[in-house]
């Protein structure tokens, strides 16, 4: 595939300019989530915009300014949004399998969860 | 559409992602290979360091420069850089009496392919909101003083547009070529809200 740039330097673009592509691991899932779904082909970018301006355009009318902008949380709630409009996966079934992922034994949590 | 209330009852957003990783997963919509290389290409190698090499070509070779404010896409791809959010990239190109600035005022559009992805500030509502309202005073803020006889476009993304600043080629660099120019030019001055300055 591609082949991994300096890591240092004026050949590390992401970081060059002070600052991590992603916060935190699960933010980057997210981004890959949605980006692997629209090149697959399971809905249009626009469809997708329009449900993250949709979630920025809530969290602003909420008063959330002020606080730390969630901007990949609104990202996954956009995301979240376009498949449950599309049928593919429902709220009920990702917060069903995610308390269910919460309820696993510390040494079988083979991603770390910092919170 | 749901939009669920009380989301502070839900699971963590850690666990929401991976949940909906393992449904979509189990339901073969989508492979974690595929989306592993997808996470990684624009941790590591699709950045700003894309968009220099545009700007270095067009400041060293007329003909490219045309093309490049014509048709910024195709002459983009020219170079090798192409893919999601680069589909219809317009340059504009700053002198010393116009000054464009980029912003997305609805969320976060941006020229993924010869930028990556968006810094904080950019996404940031603050930013947003006022770059429109008050173009000058956000500049200077962020470091950019200009003359009031420079007039400021702001250039607003909508679902199909992707901007891109070709900045001005600063003088005293007039002897460096091509890969001499590409480290001096920001993720900053391609978005229009810092000069490149000479070495």
């Amino acid at each position: 595939m591609s082949t991994p740039l300096d890591i240092e330097g004026p050949a590390a673009p992401p970081r060059s300019n002070g600052e991590l592509v992603f916060a935190e691991p699960w933010e980057s899932r997210a981004f890959g989530l949605a980006v692997t779904l629209h090149e697959a082909g399971s809905f249009t970018w626009p469809e997708f915009r329009t449900a993250l301006i949709a979630r920025i355009t809530a969290w602003t009318a909420s008063g959330g300014p002020g606080g730390p902008y969630p901007y990949y949380r609104l990202w996954l709630g956009a995301l979240e949004d376009v498949l449950a409009g599309l049928g593919v996966v429902s709220t009920d079934e990702v917060i069903t399998r995610a308390r269910a992922l919460a309820q696993r034994a510390p040494g079988h949590d083979h991603r770390d969860h910092a919170h | 559409m749901t939009t669920t209330g009380g989301s502070d009852e839900s699971p963590s957003v850690a666990l929401r992602t991976e949940a909906l990783e393992q449904l979509l997963t189990e339901r073969g919509l989508i492979d974690p290979n595929v989306m592993d290389a997808i996470i990684t290409r624009y941790e590591t190698s699709v950045g700003p360091l894309n968009g220099a090499e545009v700007v270095a070509r067009a400041w060293t070779d007329p003909d490219y420069r045309r093309r490049l404010l014509a048709d910024g896409t195709a002459a983009i791809k020219e170079l090798g850089f192409s893919g999601p959010q680069g589909e219809h990239i317009v340059v504009v190109e700053n002198t010393p009496t116009l000054h464009n600035v980029v912003v997305c005022t609805l969320c976060s559009c941006y020229p993924w392919p010869v930028l990556g992805l968006p810094p904080s500030w950019y996404k940031d509502p603050a930013y947003r909101a006022r770059v429109v309202r008050e173009p000058r005073t956000v500049l200077a803020e962020m470091g950019l003083t200009l003359d009031d006889d420079v007039q400021i476009v702001v250039r607003d993304s909508t679902s199909e547009v992707r901007w891109l600043v070709l900045p001005e080629r600063p003088s005293g660099t007039e002897h460096l070529t091509e890969a001499e120019l590409v480290p001096l030019i920001t993720r900053d001055a391609m978005v229009g809200v810092a000069r490149v300055a000479a070495p």
